[in-house]
């Protein structure tokens, strides 16, 4: 079980809600997955500050925990104040904070996510902060009272899956004690499967299941990816050596003749 | 059989030609002053069944790929059969790939095929996927020629204010959006659009401009006149459009061609399109009324089929007629 904040979870898998070709095929994939969070996007499904009704009221029927996110606030102020919307929409202290720093990549802007981050968490908000793998942004978002972090593997939506695996280790190496959750870049099962194998505790995606051919198909298999890269985790796995080593005894043989 | 349709957009209006085909009695009762004021008026108006294959389960195939038929049988001369050219900046050139795998009916274009189709693109794209089987008609003036047909065969067309008293046998309720928290599970989603006019450019077909977050496209309407969309938002506010979506759909119009950046901009709308959770239209019945709704996206290429299932149900119910 994977504690965050005060509730625990079984699934390892945190499902974005946006882009399925439809909302039944979203619940389908969310029942395939056995998601226990969902993240849902206030801002974009808003419009004239009317909430998207219909939509949530779908999700809310999952029977899941909404994980609210800010996806597409550019300024702290447009954040906060979207998580303060979330809070009364949701019911819920969880917030996914995203402060984008740059429209077209969508790249965080690590300063105001520090900043938005000290300022939810001053008002009782559990805060998900997506950020990169920089280990001090990363210190001051603990400092600033975030207890999880959710480190990039990749840029958004790049679906390129780990592109900097030391860093990756390095970050888990710095914080082994706080949930670990990687966020964006990731593409493929193969992709989730890496990250947990280096201990990684959860993994969210949204793209990767959302845009395949049958997302409720893809999403099982992200969802038993994550569930071997845990186990593997978890069984220790042999580090890689720079020669071949035989598996069985070699004593008595001739092999170093 | 007298039969009441209620609302004049895509959904009312097809089904009422089709039962008037049939035979039957239709009078058709609008609460807004004219045809197509809901989102049907706002609609790209393409019959493009293996574009939105893309994104959409196979019955939009199955159900639309007759419908450019449907409307040329009905309105001959408003449906433009030139297909669909989807291209993709030279940075999201991968989508177009993808959306190569997961559509059909397509081939490829290098740059002099490009060219070949749509002279004005030539040299800003090097490849593009072309749907050689897809068309197009422009909403409004089909709405209102099926509104004008439909009173040229004395079917009575009323609209805002007119009573409407008459006995029915059975009523068609194409209300669309208004059935929001009445249909179960119909939800809206809001889609937004502008309108452009430059005499720079000229456009022979619909173009699609794939983008990993904002996919648009963009319809010629002649007379140098486009049409450009459309927002997908999960959220029934009808509201004006956002400075946003705005922003969006103009970029993408200026990443198409440089020469709508100097268009005019003489509309913007939003409209909100109807749609059950699996996003797929259907005709469902409560008591003497038929219900057809949920259709989405998809309100020119999948009102045909709805009418078609509209009509079979009715002549199913019909007594037999006597032979003359």
């Amino acid at each position: 079980m994977l504690k965050l904040y005060d509730t625990w979870v079984e699934s390892r898998l945190l499902l974005g809600t946006a882009r399925y070709p439809s909302p039944a095929i979203l619940a389908e994939a969310v029942r395939r997955a056995k998601a226990e969070i969902v993240t849902v996007s206030l801002r974009r499904e808003t419009a004239g500050g009317k909430a998207g009704g219909a939509f949530f009221d779908l999700v809310g029927d999952l029977g899941v925990r909404v994980l609210p996110n800010t996806a597409g606030c550019h300024s702290v102020r447009e954040a906060v104040l979207t998580a303060k919307m979330a809070r009364e929409v949701f019911r819920t202290d969880w917030i996914k904070l995203e402060v984008i720093g740059h429209h077209d990549t969508l790249q965080p802007d690590v300063f105001g996510l520090v900043d938005a981050a000290r300022i939810l968490t001053g008002e009782g908000f559990q805060v998900f902060p997506y950020t990169t793998d920089d280990l001090v942004v990363a210190e001051k978002l603990l400092e600033a009272g975030c207890k999880v972090l959710m480190p990039w593997c990749a840029p958004i939506g790049s679906a390129m899956g780990p592109v900097n695996p030391a860093a990756l280790k390095a970050f888990r190496a710095h914080f082994p004690d706080v949930p670990l959750i990687v966020d964006a870049g990731v593409g493929r099962p193969s992709h989730a499967n890496t990250v947990m194998e280096l201990g990684y505790d959860a993994v969210l995606l949204n793209t990767a299941v959302a845009g395949a051919g049958d997302p409720a198909t893809m999403a099982e298999a992200f969802a038993l990816a994550i569930e071997a890269g845990r186990l593997a985790h978890k069984a220790v796995p042999l580090e890689p050596r720079d020669m071949a080593v035989p598996s069985t005894p070699v004593i008595g043989k001739a092999v170093f003749a | 059989m007298r039969i009441l349709v209620k609302g004049a957009g895509v959904a009312g209006l097809t089904v009422a030609w089709q039962l008037y085909r049939h035979g039957f009695d239709v009078t058709i009762a609008e609460c807004n002053a004219a045809a197509g004021l809901g989102a049907s008026g706002y609609a790209g108006g393409m019959l493009a069944p293996w574009c939105e294959r893309e994104s959409a389960e196979e019955p939009v195939l199955t159900l639309g790929r007759r419908a450019a038929d449907w409307w040329e049988a009905a309105l001959p001369g408003h449906v433009q059969r030139q297909g669909t050219l989807v291209v993709a900046g030279g940075r999201d050139a991968g989508e177009l790939d993808r959306f190569a795998g997961r559509t059909s009916g397509w081939q490829w274009l290098d740059e002099a095929g490009i060219a070949a189709l749509e002279p004005d693109l030539a040299g800003r794209f090097r490849r593009a996927l072309f749907f050689r089987d897809e068309a197009h008609l422009d909403p409004r003036q089909a709405l209102a020629a099926l509104t004008a047909g439909l009173e040229e065969a004395r079917m009575r067309v009323l609209f805002a204010g007119a009573e409407e008293t008459g006995e029915y046998d059975r009523i068609v309720d194409c209300t669309g959006a208004a059935q929001i928290g009445r249909l179960p599970g119909l939800r809206g989603v809001r889609g937004e659009m502008l309108a452009l006019e430059t005499g720079e450019i000229t456009l022979s077909r619909p173009v699609r401009l794939l983008h990993p977050r904002h996919p648009i496209y963009i319809v010629p309407r002649g007379k140098g006149r486009f049409m450009v969309g459309a927002t997908m938002i999960e959220s029934d506010d009808a509201g004006p459009v956002t400075a946003r979506s705005l922003m969006e759909l103009l970029n993408a119009a200026y990443a198409l061609h440089p020469a709508f950046g100097e268009a005019r901009l003489t509309e913007t709308g939003a409209g909100i399109r109807p749609a059950f959770p699996d996003n797929l239209p259907r005709v469902t019945e409560a008591g003497h009324t038929l219900h057809v709704n949920g259709l989405y996206r998809h309100g020119f290429l999948l009102a045909p089929a709805m009418a078609g299932e509209v009509a079979r149900r009715l002549l199913a119910e019909q007594p037999e007629r006597k032979a003359s």
